[in-house]
């Protein structure tokens, strides 16, 4: 198996092939075992200078890109839209280039819209990684959440996994797809019929407005947040109908013969698609996605710095 | 790179030899192994530790010596540098080293940079109090850093563009192979 990637940018899972993806959680196997030694760190990329751009809000994303940076030893600037010379009108590749005239090796970047890494990286002479464009691509969520599977199951192939939620509004949905799918995994959307879209089946997913029957057919469910923010009309007629039809429930687990793995990628609404007895059960896999995402993110970062010839 | 030529550095009776030689010669300075762990260099001194292991492990039958493996890839001072990328290895080290004794063994000792790396990566799981290094073959006049062993199978003097094949599958012979660029 080639130790390198065939890609030269993350900026979505459509493009990255599976021998890449392989290649991403052989890596990142290694780091989860760094990352749970004494002293967390290596010292790879000491000569690398990788800037955050975050120009939508996030927590855990922005931690989890930073803390993987820094455990590989890299110099890290962020930077984030609030406050910046973005409100003063200037464009994206403006922005970027003159952060990049500061040496920087590698971009992270978060944007509102779709296909803005992709723009970026046909544009700066640096790597881009896409940390989620609109409700596009999140690729290290697709992959830190398919690695959290293949370390539950030992395997991906062949897995039923049912995605639950705004799939309309999610570009977690989207990557989640393209990856488990390049996996060799089974995928079900569910959802209110306004959140799916219209064309989600051209993917080779199925559609189950049911949430009991997707829940007994699945191994693992990924529940998805309600993205109100990005929800400009109703698409529901309240959080509490919401709740009762696609809110995971202990009784709704319990009445499932088999024990499901639950996922989120978080922020949980709790109460609303995840119970708080649910969202700490032992079913639960979702403080294990967070201490993946960091051995993923530290994997993508080594295997694409790789590449950057000195 | 083509092979144009070889030449038998040890033969398999001369190798298996050699190895029980520094097996003694551990014993002589790690007595009962209470205090010392074995670490193979990732990927191929991984091997000569497990062939070292073994027989240290059937001299003392009731000494329970540790034995792991070292990656150190994120370590390397050739990151970025070379033109293959590195491959990535196991390491699996389920013991403390802190205050331990530690004998890093490698199969070939060359430009020193692997051991310098070893050093680096050893010293993020803890503080050994000694660390000696064994190593099969060591091919002298070639170093770039200031590194000797302590423990030395066969010295050769060799030149850049020859290779130092070990192979310990079966009987095992170690060779000294000449390359040439096609």
């Amino acid at each position: 198996m080639s130790s390198d990637l065939s890609v030269n940018h993350l900026t979505g899972i459509k493009d990255l092939p599976e021998r890449d993806i392989q290649l991403i959680f052989e890596t990142a196997d290694h780091f989860k075992e760094v990352i749970n030694r004494p002293i967390k760190k290596v010292p790879s990329l000491r000569d690398i200078t990788v800037a955050n751009l975050f120009f939508e809000n996030s927590t855990r994303t922005k931690l989890s890109f930073e803390l993987a940076e820094k455990r590989l030893s890299a110099d890290v600037v962020n930077f984030s839209a609030s406050g910046s010379s973005v409100s003063k009108g200037e464009s994206l590749t403006d922005t970027v280039n003159n952060i990049l005239a500061m040496k920087i090796d590698m971009v992270v970047m978060r944007h509102p819209s779709p296909g803005a890494a992709v723009f970026l990286s046909q544009r700066v002479n640096s790597r881009i990684i896409n940390a989620g464009d609109g409700a596009h691509e999140h690729p290290t969520q697709a992959l830190l959440d398919t690695y959290s599977i293949r370390e539950k199951f030992g395997d991906v192939a062949g897995k039923k996994i049912a995605i639950v939620g705004d799939i309309l509004h999610s570009r977690v949905a989207l990557s989640d797809i393209l990856c488990l799918q390049k996996c060799g995994a089974r995928v079900k959307v569910c959802g209110p019929q306004t959140l799916i879209p219209k064309f989600v089946t051209s993917l080779g997913v199925e559609v189950e407005t049911d949430f009991n029957k997707a829940l007994a057919w699945c191994d693992v469910v990924n529940m998805l947040r309600i993205q109100h923010e990005r929800q400009d009309i109703k698409y529901f007629p309240s959080l509490r109908e919401y709740t009762m039809q696609y809110g995971l429930t202990k009784e709704r687990l319990n009445n499932i013969a088999k024990p499901l793995v639950v996922m989120h990628p978080g922020p949980i609404n709790r109460g609303v698609e995840l119970a708080s007895d649910v969202a700490d059960s032992e079913n639960a896999v979702i403080l294990n996605q967070v201490e993946n995402g960091v051995a993923v993110r530290m994997a993508a970062l080594y295997l694409l710095a790789q590449k950057i010839a000195r | 790179m083509k092979k144009t030529g070889e030449r038998v550095l040890l033969s398999g009776p001369v190798l298996q030899l050699t190895i029980e030689r520094l097996c003694l010669q551990l014993l002589e300075s790690h007595n009962d192994f209470e205090d010392t762990v074995l670490i193979g260099l990732q990927p191929r001194g991984k091997f000569l530790a497990d062939k070292v292991h073994g027989f240290l492990s059937d001299l003392l039958p009731n000494a329970n010596i540790k034995c792991g493996t070292l990656d150190i890839s994120f370590y390397r001072d050739d990151f970025r540098r070379r033109e293959d990328p590195i491959e990535v290895s196991e390491t699996r080290l389920d013991f403390e080293i802190e205050n331990k004794r530690v004998v890093l063994i490698d199969d070939v000792l060359y430009t020193g940079r692997s051991v310098r790396s070893a050093m680096d990566a050893l010293m993020d799981y803890g503080r050994p109090k000694e660390v000696e290094f064994l190593v099969l073959i060591d091919r002298r006049f070639s170093r770039q850093l200031p590194i000797q062993a302590d423990y030395i199978g066969r010295t050769v003097d060799s030149v850049a563009s020859e290779r130092v094949d070990v192979i310990l599958e079966g009987e095992g012979q170690v060779l000294l192979n000449t390359m040439e660029d096609e």
